[in-house]
Order: C-alpha cells, then sequence, then structure tokens
C-alpha cells in the first residue's frame, strides 16, 4: 500500500499512541495517569489527543464493548464481487447500514479471491445475519456479481493493536 | 460446525442494567477527553462517580468490554494487513499454533471457507509485515492472500446494541 500519505507523527504523540492503545485505566483522572507514566504535563497529553483525534489518526475515544461476550454470535465477515468503477458509492451505502461494523475495500486475487467488497455483520444468530445479507444484497442489485459469507467458527486469538518499542 | 469458542458465558445485552446498558453503547465515541471524563459521564447520567467507575471496572473484568480509549485509524501509525491461509484440515491446529507465535499477529480467527484461517498482522512499517507474511507463507507451505486494506467506507461511531 502506498506509504505517502501516512501523517506524521512526532515522538510524543507516539509515546501517547503506545501508552493508550490498550485503552485508559479506568480511574478518576486517566489522561493525568498516563501523563504521569510518560512523565509529560497532562494538559500537553489531552491537547496532542485532541489534535490526534481532529486529524483522524484516532477515529473515536470510547467503549469498545466485546461483541461476542455481548451475545453478537452470528459474526459474518461478507464478501462481494462488485465492479471497481462503482466500489465507493456501492461501499458507502453499505458501510453506513447499521448492522455493518466495518466495510472496506481489498484488492482480488483471481481466480481463488474475486471479491473486493468486505462488509462485517453482527447479529445473535445466522438467521439474523442472513436477513440482513437479504439487505445488502438488495441494495448492490445487479452489481453483485458474486459472494459469500465467512462465519468465524473460532476465535484463535485475539489481542490490542500493539506498536510499542519501534525503536 | 458453527459452535463458537465459548470460554467464557454471554449475556445478552438486555440483562445488563439501565446504567451498566447506558455505558456499555453510549459512550463507544466522544468519551470525555477532560480532567476528570468518569466523573462527566456520572454528571450526564445522574449518578455517583464513584459508581460510574466501579460499574466500569466490572464490565471490564467480566470482559463485555475489551477496553475504554482511543480507537486509531487503520494503517495511521504502523501498518496492518489482512491475510489469510488455505490450510487443510489436518494441519489447521499446528498452523494456527505457528502463527499465532508471531507477536505481529493480533487476531486470528478460524472460518468457513477454503481459506480457513483470517489473521492480521500489525507491524512498524510494511517491509516487517511482508517479512512475517514470508514467513508464514514458507512455514505453512499453504497458498496466503494478502488483503491490504485499499478503502473504507464506514463512520465508525461504534455499534449500536441495542
Amino acid at each position: 500500500m502506498p506509504d505517502n500519505n501516512k501523517p506524521v507523527l512526532d515522538e510524543t504523540d507516539r509515546r501517547i499512541v503506545e501508552a493508550t492503545q490498550a485503552g485508559l485505566p479506568v480511574t478518576a483522572r486517566p489522561y493525568h495517569v498516563i501523563a504521569e507514566q510518560l512523565e509529560l504535563d497532562p494538559e500537553l497529553v489531552m491537547q496532542r489527543i485532541r489534535q490526534l483525534l481532529e486529524s483522524g489518526i484516532i477515529r473515536r475515544i470510547g467503549v469498545v464493548p466485546n461483541h461476542y461476550k455481548l451475545g453478537y454470535r452470528a459474526n459474518g465477515m461478507t464478501v462481494w464481487d462488485v465492479p471497481d468503477d462503482k466500489i465507493i458509492e456501492l461501499g458507502n451505502k453499505i458501510g453506513s447500514l447499521n448492522f455493518v461494523s466495518h466495510c472496506y475495500h481489498r484488492p482480488r486475487h483471481l481466480p481463488d479471491w474475486p471479491y473486493n467488497l468486505f462488509a462485517m455483520v453482527h447479529a445473535h444468530t445466522k438467521e439474523k445475519t442472513n436477513q440482513y445479507i437479504d439487505v445488502i444484497k438488495d441494495i448492490l442489485g445487479d452489481s453483485n456479481r458474486q459472494h459469500t459469507v465467512l462465519y468465524s467458527t473460532r476465535i484463535l486469538k485475539k489481542t490490542g493493536m500493539r506498536i510499542g518499542n519501534t525503536q | 460446525m458453527s459452535q463458537q469458542d465459548t470460554d467464557y458465558k454471554t449475556f445478552e445485552y438486555d440483562s445488563y442494567t439501565e446504567l451498566e446498558q447506558q455505558l456499555l453503547n453510549d459512550f463507544q465515541h466522544e468519551f470525555p477527553l477532560s480532567s476528570q471524563p468518569f466523573f462527566d459521564i456520572a454528571r450526564k447520567l445522574g449518578v455517583e462517580p464513584e459508581l460510574v467507575i466501579e460499574t466500569f471496572e466490572n464490565l471490564k473484568s467480566s470482559g463485555a468490554i475489551s477496553r475504554v480509549g482511543p480507537v486509531f485509524k487503520p494503517n495511521s501509525i504502523g501498518s496492518s494487513i489482512l491475510a489469510a491461509l488455505k490450510v487443510p484440515h489436518d494441519q489447521l491446529k499446528e498452523t494456527a499454533q505457528m502463527v499465532n507465535s508471531y507477536p505481529e499477529i493480533n487476531h486470528n480467527y478460524e472460518r468457513e471457507h477454503q481459506f480457513n484461517l483470517w489473521f492480521v498482522v500489525t507491524a512498524e512499517n510494511e517491509q516487517k509485515l511482508d517479512f512475517v507474511l514470508d514467513d508464514i507463507e514458507k512455514k505453512s507451505e499453504c497458498p496466503l492472500l494478502r488483503l491490504p486494506l485499499l478503502d473504507a467506507y464506514h463512520i465508525d461511531l461504534g455499534f449500536n446494541l441495542k
């Protein structure tokens, strides 16, 4: 993937990212705790996080629920083969559906892998997931040349992102 | 076949208390960036700050919440890639273990498809990603799909649990 529009983070930003990527401490003054760990001023830490948020490097600050634990057990990775020249328009439509948590364009690998649009669909049951897939099918119409759903059968590893110790 | 790996109990969202539901669902974005964010949440909900902190702690330790904090845009810090392997059934266990042994792997799922092992590799840069994937490809002797993110279409505001 092209690297040319990577944001430039300075050393302070990187340290803040490393210190917060596994979550904030659940305590009265979480940003102060981070600041103390990094020996930085709490106001500076909050200001940098605000800048990262404004520049889009941080997409959101918030609670990250564990869907699986909350009963969402039929999590299907739906994959679709749609014309490349329509993918932005279609991707935006699918990505805005409230049962789709992630919607991405990824490359095909022919002949093994003809799909270029990925949408993660979450529901409690496969029956419900199938209803949601029908909604996507209707939206895509003739642009859907083929599709499939990959259910996860086992979580073999799941940890937070870890970028630490880059030096 | 699709029996999920249930190491722990799951609870329906509806079985949580009103406060728990509010904390689980309503603060997936716009968590306060302030000196005392849990205090601000408590004030908004009209409850004691101690209760908010205690409830968050319980939701975290029970696994209902993975974490509270910033969610980063993919590939803005370091690089990540989705990859999939087509593994013969009788080799799945050892191949999964081999893949999991890399610290760069943070998600690994078995999925129902001929490409049955799906994982995310995260590293400081793309060279390191390629190095890890080349290594996994060689060791597994299985066909590997490299599926980097080309574009994202969802607005990440979390996921409505209601």
